[in-house]
């Protein structure tokens, strides 16, 4: 299959290095808001400090996609014998918290690695962390071009011929006006 | 819109259980800017100057600063205001960490109690969602502990929560209030709070905070950071190394204590260990800090890392910062650093002023000594220097027998005391304990601090110029050549011409009138950062800081939409400084009270020290007994001070 190259972001972060200042959280919102710093609320922030100082628990978390349900089960990390909250690597915007949702209107924040026009050399949170507890990186990858329309023909013919052509189309059309609506 | 503030206040009065939110006026923001500003104008407005400190009347309040909560780098000051039990004056108590920006993300500029709630309670405010809940199950309960089980009992793991020990709870008059890694220690304020029946108050916030010019805004905190760079990658040389960079004192990095350990006093702040800091010393001592020390923790959006988690194998986990580690041991005549660390975590978890609490203890165990306090007062006390530093602060902080006496204080445990109990109180100012320092020649610019500084607590007051000349006139021109944070030119030639020894040294120079420009400018950059909120430790404090009186002016114009320039922000720093003064004038402070401790210096000099304190107060526009005059207050738009002070006969001939 064909190769193409795409731009990966990447932000590195060393928990070892953050000092709790939730300067990521601030200046995430004030980049967010609407004329551009013209507010600050980290309560709307794309990344989230996950701090329990007693335990010295210290995890900057970045917003990601939102799902619509919440995982079957949970996960618990214990990590060089320190214990980590429940789902506290978690970076989906889920009705089982309140984490990256935006508190007036309860829609799913996600970090967009601040995407400006012209672009930002680097994003926000990575600019104002001083402490070099997030690095950020780019890097160019291979990755496999798009699955070619042939495919897509490919997988349609193997649907129509486990469901009959009727049904599909049903489908498909039931899809399309939820996806509207 | 309001920009920079959020326009209201929680009023909260604890003995109807009323709670409201109060919209504030617009006007005032323009006079006082906030915080420490706008705080003294409600304990002068609100309580006449009879009030005891521990009268329902008398009003507790938590600020935040005009620019806290905003992206401002290190705004995030809590101003807390009350009456202090101890020196009976305006109580100034800051701390750092993450209450205020919180409180202004729920919507409040200041909560301001009045009143007194029969049960102990805790205050929970989640946006516009405020409560007053029960905290009998807290009480008796650690400051640091009760913080985690509120957060957990609400299931509120990103609250932010202040609250204090049982120290605040017994009215000790060294409680302090217990937040995250940051504490407002001095002047007993914690004891206030635990009189009003307060145990806590949690705090979570979701709503904005405006800008009035975010263009401008941005520009500003963008060169600050870079500022905080530069002088993180460039420490002033030639000064001692705790003084080189930005922050407060960096206790928690520095492992080196040779400076402290053998400049600063030991015991009742008086014995000297000028050999003290030995190899074996160094490498214990370094090795106890690292092995507790888990990590270097900041206060809220703050690249610096003024504070630690400390875990003390065996105890629970606390935070620290500063020289809580020292001054018990120093107090306590300890050698093992190891002892610091542990009475500390009993001491942050009880809620008490570090400074003032082992001072208590070692002039206590002096009584003793002196014959002046009996066996009888110690019965069952260990005899070895750290049992007997633990079995006293049980005692104090319980206020059981001796130790109910002391926890008044130095001062007013003497008085109880009697029997010349009073001469062992020896490094008080207005009746509070200060740094446990002793040394040979009077500076005038110290001499100035000292004594007229309301805050009675020398590193709230002084910062900015250099402690001592530098040695040699190379390392003068390199201090000077990229100091552009001066208010004027003329401080360069002031650092330029102080030299170590001869006609230009102390205590002659800097001269009189030299030493009351200093002093006016330490004290006016502390007042714009207490209105403002931000942290000294990124201004008024270090040499050569980030936020400096160039900037200041535009910060909080684009910030909060009000014209400021310098003048105009003096201006403001001046009403703000005379408003307090006023309200300790008003409660009887007077020239007298102004006294450095006898034997701060072993070199007096009364009639230098006379001609300061009268060019300072003409300065101010204070007559001979510090009091503002009517034209003073007048030209500030203090006249209902003035008219009030002349009617209490405290302005005489207005
Ligand atoms: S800005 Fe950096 S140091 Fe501060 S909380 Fe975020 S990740 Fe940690
Ligand atoms: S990369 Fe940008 S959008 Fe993402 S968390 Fe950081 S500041 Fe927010
Ligand atoms: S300089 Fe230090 S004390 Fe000040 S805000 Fe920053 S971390 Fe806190």
């Amino acid at each position: 299959m064909a190769k193409v190259k795409k731009k990966i972001k990447s932000i590195k972060i060393d928990l070892d290095k953050c000092n709790g200042c939730r300067a990521c959280e601030v200046i995430c919102s004030a980049f967010h808001a609407s004329p551009k710093y013209s507010g600050a609320n980290p309560g709307r922030a794309r990344i989230r400090m996950i701090r329990d100082p007693l335990r010295d628990v210290y995890v900057p978390v970045y917003a990601g996609e939102y799902t619509p349900a919440e995982c079957m089960g949970r996960d618990k990390y214990v990590i060089d014998g320190k214990e980590y909250d429940e789902c506290g690597f978690c970076r989906a915007s889920c009705p089982s918290r309140d984490a990256f949702k935006d508190p007036d209107s309860g829609l799913p924040l996600k970090c967009d690695m601040c995407e400006d026009d012209p672009p930002q050399e680097k994003p926000l949170c990575v600019q104002w962390c001083l402490n070099d507890a997030l690095i950020y990186e780019e890097r160019e990858e291979e990755v496999e071009e798009e699955e070619s329309p042939e495919a897509l023909e490919v997988g349609v013919k193997a649907l129509t011929d486990k469901f009959g052509l009727d049904q599909i189309m049903d489908a498909v059309a039931r899809m399309s006006m939820s996806k509207k609506g | 819109m309001r920009y920079s503030e959020t326009g209201f206040n929680l009023e909260i009065d604890l003995s109807r259980g009323n709670i409201e939110r109060v919209e504030t006026d617009p006007r005032l923001t323009e006079l006082y800017l906030g915080g420490l500003g706008t705080n003294a104008k409600i304990l002068w407005d609100r309580v006449p100057p009879e009030t005891d400190p521990f009268s329902p009347d008398a009003p507790l309040i938590f600020s935040s600063g005009l620019l806290g909560g905003t992206i401002a780098p290190g705004a995030n000051r809590t101003i807390i205001t009350a009456y202090s039990p101890q020196t009976l004056l305006m109580g100034f108590s800051m701390m750092g960490g993450f209450f205020a920006p919180e409180m202004k993300y729920a919507g409040y500029d200041k909560i301001i109690f009045r009143g007194k709630s029969p049960d102990l309670v805790y205050l929970w405010i989640n946006n516009d969602k405020v409560e007053i809940r029960d905290a009998a199950h807290l009480r008796g309960k650690g400051a640091v502990e009760t913080q985690d089980i509120i957060r957990k009992e609400l299931n509120q793991p990103s609250a932010h929560v202040a609250a204090i020990g049982l120290a605040g709870e017994n009215r000790v008059y060294t409680a302090s209030i217990e937040q995250g890694r940051s504490s407002a220690s001095r002047l007993g304020l914690g004891a206030v709070m635990g009189d009003k029946g307060i145990k806590a108050i949690a705090v979570r916030g979701t709503n904005d905070i405006n800008i009035a010019r975010p263009d401008e805004f941005i520009k500003l905190c963008n060169e600050v950071l870079e500022y905080i760079k530069f002088r993180n990658a460039n420490p002033v040389p030639n000064i001692m190394t705790i003084l080189q960079g930005l922050g407060s004192p960096q206790e928690m990095v520095e492992t080196d204590e040779k400076w402290h350990t053998e400049n600063f006093s030991w015991g009742n702040s008086r014995i000297r260990r000028k050999d003290f800091w030995t190899k074996e010393i160094e490498e214990r001592w370094k090795s106890v800090q690292l092995d507790v020390r888990k990590r270097l923790i900041s206060c809220y959006n703050c690249p610096m890392k003024c504070g630690a988690i400390i875990a003390v194998p065996g105890l629970s986990i606390y935070m620290m910062k500063c020289f809580t580690k020292l001054t018990y041991t120093m107090g306590a005549l300890v050698d093992d650093l190891d002892f610091g660390f542990r009475i500390s975590q009993r001491a942050a978890e009880y809620g008490v002023d570090g400074f003032s609490t082992p001072q208590i203890m070692a002039f206590g165990f002096e009584l003793k000594e002196a014959g002046i306090l009996t066996d009888a007062d110690f019965e069952g006390c260990p005899s070895d220097n750290e049992g007997r530093f633990y079995w006293l602060l049980d005692r104090i902080v319980r206020r059981e027998g001796i130790g109910d006496i002391l926890a008044d204080g130095t001062h007013w445990a003497a008085k109880k005391i009697g029997k010349g109990a009073e001469a062992y109180v020896h490094n008080n100012i207005k009746k509070h304990e200060q740094l446990p320092l002793k040394l040979g020649m009077l500076n005038p610019v110290y001499y100035l601090m000292y004594a007229t500084g309301e805050k009675a607590n020398i590193t709230q007051i002084e910062g900015q110029f250099p402690q001592a000349p530098f040695m040699t006139m190379e390392e003068r021109e390199a201090f000077v050549k990229d100091w552009f944070q001066v208010p004027d030119e003329k401080f360069k030639q002031y650092v330029l011409d102080w030299e170590p020894r001869g006609e230009h040294s102390n205590p002659l120079y800097p001269t009189v009138d030299m030493s009351v420009d200093i002093v006016d400018w330490q004290e006016k950059m502390h007042y714009i950062d207490d209105a403002l909120g931000v942290c000294a430790g990124l201004s008024s404090f270090p040499l050569k800081p980030p936020y400096h009186m160039h900037n200041y002016p535009h910060f909080i114009s684009s910030a909060s939409g009000i014209d400021m320039d310098e003048t105009g922000l003096t201006e403001v720093y001046n009403r703000n400084r005379n408003l307090v003064r006023a309200i300790n004038v008003r409660r009887g402070m007077r020239r007298a009270d102004e006294d450095p401790p006898e034997d701060h210096w072993k070199k007096r000099f009364p009639e230098l020290e006379k001609k300061l304190l009268d060019a300072y107060y003409k300065f101010k526009g204070w007559d001979d007994d510090g009091i503002p005059t009517k034209e003073t207050l007048q030209k500030l738009d203090l006249g209902y001070v003035a008219e009030d002070l002349e009617q209490r006969g405290i302005i005489k001939n207005g």
